[in-house]
């Protein structure tokens, strides 16, 4: 077998493994402030995804356009929301972990 | 299995996990985050499905920078209405969400 | 027993199953042998009549033109849309921190030959309108963060014109052409790189001015 193709092939594996993983924390995890971060972390490996795909415009696009102005607008809602809904949100997500554990 | 194909199954779950997270997480903002998710999965997809044995397809490259555009405008118009429903209403989830979690608690 | 605390596992697994169901018809239609049509062919054989060598940037601005009309005129309507909800919030007056004046001072004059680069670059290399657009909103929205009052007051009427005028001048030379006897948006071939150079510009202002005003938030503040 082509030790060359063997290479690209597992770095293309690592990709996708870190994209779906970088995905399930920033939906899954706890905490409004570390799920955008961890989306613009997701942003940026995906544009890496696309070079290794042959496709240099859409990386271009989606290094600027889908992790920098969507991240700079999630932060810009995010510290915008009104305080009261930050302790609801606390308190929401304390809830669902309590009925998780309780399922 | 090429490179292309590997993206695009990666695709398929990055849909998956967005899709369950857009129904069953409670919190607005984190719905968006999941509609953006999902976007990507069917972008990997059609561009990991597109890149075969003949060479780098252009033509689902094209489509899919027109939708990132689309799906950044999206993203925009559903966080100004997400801030203006919390400025409003005071919460930043819907009102189905909040009396479900709330009869869970009851019922405990 | 059926009751709030029962049903959520039981919703979890029924969405789970049917996301897999989905997932497993995905993969088998990705996985089967005829795969996917492939119209690399199709565009390389039409790409010197094109008037570009990216056959990406040929793709968007020749052989689907009509969807990137479509999709300049989905920015406008999303900016009409964000404008329509209010007045854009004023920033908290902070002092901005040095490190943005800093960068602000090197890059500031660098980014409009960026742009101009990747617009120009876009014919032939990786690039082109949408990206140059993107790099143009993001050195905006650092000038608005830079701003030291509190709410950076911009003209609304020229940012109007300019969100506009991507759509505006797509419609135009779409129009002309058909006026001078072809279909809507067929560039004659002798004409067509500058054709697709005058929508590029038009686009890439109009998306940068788009994108920064979605950041905004709202309708700007022009009057003191």
């Amino acid at each position: 077998m082509d030790p060359q193709l063997n290479t690209g092939l597992l770095l293309d594996g690592v990709l996708v493994a870190v994209l779906v993983w970088v995905a399930w924390a920033a939906l899954w995890g706890r905490g409004l402030f570390r799920s955008i971060v961890l989306f613009i972390a997701f942003g940026m490996i995906l544009s890496i995804a696309w070079i290794r795909l042959g496709a240099p415009d859409v990386g271009l696009a989606e290094a600027a356009i889908g992790a920098g102005l969507t991240g700079a607008l999630l932060l810009a809602t995010w510290g915008a929301l009104p305080e009261r809904v930050g302790e609801e949100e606390a308190a929401d997500e304390q809830a669902e972990e309590s009925a998780d554990e309780r399922a | 299995m090429s490179g292309g194909l590997l993206f695009a199954l990666g695709g398929i779950a990055l849909f998956a996990i967005g899709i369950s997270a857009l129904v069953l997480r409670p919190h607005l903002l984190r719905k968006i985050l999941a509609l953006n998710v999902m976007a990507s999965g069917v972008f990997l997809i059609l561009v990991g499905g597109g890149s075969g044995v003949q060479g780098v397809d252009p033509v689902p490259q094209a489509m899919v920078i027109t939708g990132i555009v689309v799906s950044v405008s999206a993203t925009a118009l559903g966080l100004a209405l997400v801030l203006r429903i919390a400025r409003m209403t005071g919460h930043a989830s819907l009102p189905e969400d909040r009396n479900r979690a709330a009869a869970e608690a009851k019922a405990e | 027993m059926s009751g709030p605390s029962a049903q959520r596992p039981v919703l979890r697994a029924v969405l789970g199953l049917a996301l897999l169901a989905v997932a497993a018809g995905l993969a088998n239609a990705l996985m089967a042998p005829s795969g996917f049509p492939n119209l690399t062919a199709a565009v390389d054989a039409s790409l010197e009549s094109s008037g570009v060598g990216n056959p990406v940037t040929a793709v968007l601005l020749n052989f689907r033109a009509y969807d990137t009309l479509l999709e300049m005129a989905v920015l406008a309507a999303a900016l009409a849309g964000v404008w329509s909800l209010g007045r854009a919030t004023p920033t908290l007056a902070l002092r901005p921190s040095p490190v943005l004046v800093g960068l602000l001072r090197v890059l500031g004059p660098l980014f409009p030959i960026i742009c101009g680069y990747l617009l120009w670059a876009g014919a032939s290399q990786p690039g082109g309108a949408f990206q140059a657009g993107a790099v143009l909103a993001t050195s905006a929205v650092l000038y608005v963060l830079l701003a030291r009052e509190a709410g950076p007051r911009l003209p609304e009427l020229p940012m109007r014109v300019a969100a506009v005028a991507g759509v505006g001048v797509f419609l135009a030379v779409g129009l002309a052409v058909m006026a001078a006897g072809g279909g809507f948006l067929e560039y004659p071939p002798a004409l067509s790189k500058t054709l697709i150079l005058a929508i590029e510009t038009a686009a890439m202002i109009s998306i940068a001015v788009t994108l920064a005003g979605l950041f905004l938030g709202g309708r700007p503040r022009s009057e003191p």
